[in-house]
């Protein structure tokens, strides 16, 4: 009865898991179909097996899809390296605040991240479509799409470094920087000396945070950009669109997402379970 | 130089490019003509069809959110009680599709119910989309990871010796279950419930996708609204957009009102124990 018990926890989570992975490995899968028709390939019917080919793979940067994913690359590298950089000067700025200014900008900080997402998009676009208006009066080149985006991504990125690097700065002490000074270093030498490479792993994993942020976004993309589109906007207008999308999108995010993710944390379990041998080991001493 | 100065940048950019975008949604709600007027509010707010959508929307959402918690519930209590190496990797394995591009994800679901599921079945002229229980089956999928994990947090920081206490003072598991468990993951269920409630109010990609346009939610008409606007001739007129997004951010504010109190009223019986 117990084991009986136990196996069905397995199955749950075994059904969960192949309901996450369905869509995807769906999407793999008829990645190797034969989509041709005649001279033409439409991608609308992916529900019909016609025969084994890697032809949606040599044509998949052919065309939108590339200049697309190019473009979403571009936009998620540079707008995280902005927010890095203005979200850790901040953090280190908000943390020397004295109490009450620094809870009252954390909390507004928050705001953008409790913001739907939906109404941060349409906020963008009215503020752009408001600063376009002007400089069409004067005649003045437009805002171009990648400056939208770009500004857009900065600005729901910078939050999230914000909030990775501040744990950090609480953990180190502040005597660490009035030490580096009475030892000599000019302000800037504390900062980039010591205080940086202090809370490094904080500003490490805030750029992460912004780079995925960045390469997910959908909403906040496709109400900003007007010419151009990002790869998860070119993918909805292909979606609704007659032609479908090329199913081996799926296997390229995929395997190199899945290979990062599976090494990056099977170092942090492996270390895990040598705490806990270890942990034995004291236990059985003691 | 102090310190502080190091956050000004910042200041700045939040004022330019979160503050002021912000206020658009006012001006244009309450702008007619160049000068305030509640007008062109009240005009939107007084159509039945907006409201009727909200409603919808609200039950959709509600229903997800009920749908992802009796699902996700099991996985998070099955893996917080699991060695944690074991738990670690098996909830990577959950986690991981939620970082994949969810446009790409939710155009797998409609290529799965328009055309897979009806050729194996060998339904002529039938597809599985543009149903109200399709469009929630591809909202629960797409939130279930933003339920599961802070219900995880939560479950696996329960101190396991509160557990064996439970059990030595008589309690049965269930009753262990309903009385010491379900009450200390209850921070967990508030945040998993304000993660899924409020984005899949404002989720118009899936409906658009899935539901064919029978099933529009409200994220749609605002999304509609702002196009169409952006789309005219002429100069653009948000104000249709704008009230709709007004009340949107009512709705969040009443939420999370909710929510924390919730919260609130639990971590001081928590600390009545």
């Amino acid at each position: 009865m117990k084991r009986l018990k136990g196996s069905f926890k397995y199955v749950y989570l075994a059904l969960m898991l192949v309901f996450l992975y369905l869509p995807i490995l769906y999407l793999i899968v008829f990645s190797f179909n034969d989509f041709s028709s005649g001279r033409r390939t439409s991608y609308a019917n992916l529900g019909l097996w016609k025969g084994f080919t890697l032809a949606n793979y040599s044509n998949l940067f052919s065309g939108e899809a590339g200049s697309a994913l190019l473009l979403t690359i571009e936009i998620a590298i540079i707008s995280s390296i902005v927010a890095t950089v203005i979200g850790t000067a901040a953090a280190i700025g908000i943390n020397a605040m004295r109490k009450r200014t620094r809870s009252l900008i954390l909390n507004i900080s928050q705001l953008p991240m409790v913001n739907p997402d939906l109404v941060t998009g349409i906020t963008f676009m009215m503020l752009f479509a408001f600063v376009n208006g002007i400089l069409a009066k004067s005649g003045i080149a437009r805002v171009s799409d990648i400056v939208k985006l770009l500004i857009a991504h900065i600005s729901f990125s910078i939050p999230y470094v914000i909030f990775s690097v501040m744990p950090r700065l609480k953990q180190s002490s502040s005597m660490l920087y009035e030490a580096a000074l009475d030892l000599g270093c000019s302000p800037m030498q504390a900062m980039w000396r010591v205080v940086i490479p202090d809370i490094m792993p904080g500003i490490t994993s805030g750029f992460i945070m912004a780079l995925t942020m960045s390469l997910d976004d959908f909403v906040v993309s496709y109400f900003v950009s007007d010419l151009r589109s990002t790869l998860s906007v070119y993918i909805y207008s292909a979606a609704r669109g007659a032609k479908g999308v090329n199913p081996a999108l799926a296997t390229i995010i995929f395997i190199p997402l899945v290979t990062l993710l599976l090494i990056v944390n099977l170092r942090r379990i492996s270390k895990e379970r040598e705490d806990e041998i270890q942990n034995k080991k004291v236990k059985m001493k003691g | 130089m102090k310190r502080k100065v190091f956050a000004y940048p910042y200041i700045v950019w939040m004022v330019l490019f979160i503050a002021v975008p912000m206020l658009f949604i006012f001006y244009y709600a309450f702008n007619v003509d160049g000068s305030f007027s509640f007008s062109k509010f009240w005009a939107t707010l007084s159509d039945p069809e907006k409201w009727r959508v909200l409603w919808v929307s609200i039950e959709i959402a509600f229903g997800t959110t009920v749908f992802c918690l009796l699902l996700g519930y099991p996985v998070a209590y099955i893996l917080s009680n699991m060695r944690r190496s074991v738990a670690g990797f098996i909830s990577v394995l959950f986690f991981v599709p939620m970082w994949m591009n969810f446009v790409l994800r939710t155009y797998a679901w409609q290529a799965i119910l328009e055309y897979a599921i009806p050729n194996l079945l060998g339904w002529a002229d039938k597809t599985l989309t543009g149903s109200v229980g399709s469009v929630m089956m591809v909202l629960v999928y797409n939130f279930i990871p933003f339920m599961v994990m802070p219900l995880y947090n939560s479950l696996s920081k329960i101190d396991k010796s509160l557990i064996e206490a439970s059990g030595d003072l008589g309690a049965n598991k269930r009753m262990t279950f309903f009385k010491v468990v379900l009450p200390l993951s209850v921070p967990g269920i508030v945040s998993g419930i304000t993660m899924v409630f409020i984005p899949a109010i404002t989720a118009f990609t899936v409906p658009a996708l899935i539901g064919n346009g029978n099933y529009n939610l409200y994220g749609n008409e605002i999304e509609m609204a702002f196009k169409q606007a952006a789309g005219s001739s002429g100069a653009a007129d948000y104000s249709v957009g704008s009230t709709l997004s007004i009340i949107l951010l009512l709705c969040v504010f009443i939420s999370t009102a909710i929510m924390n109190r919730f919260d609130k009223d639990h971590e001081e019986g928590g600390n009545l124990l």
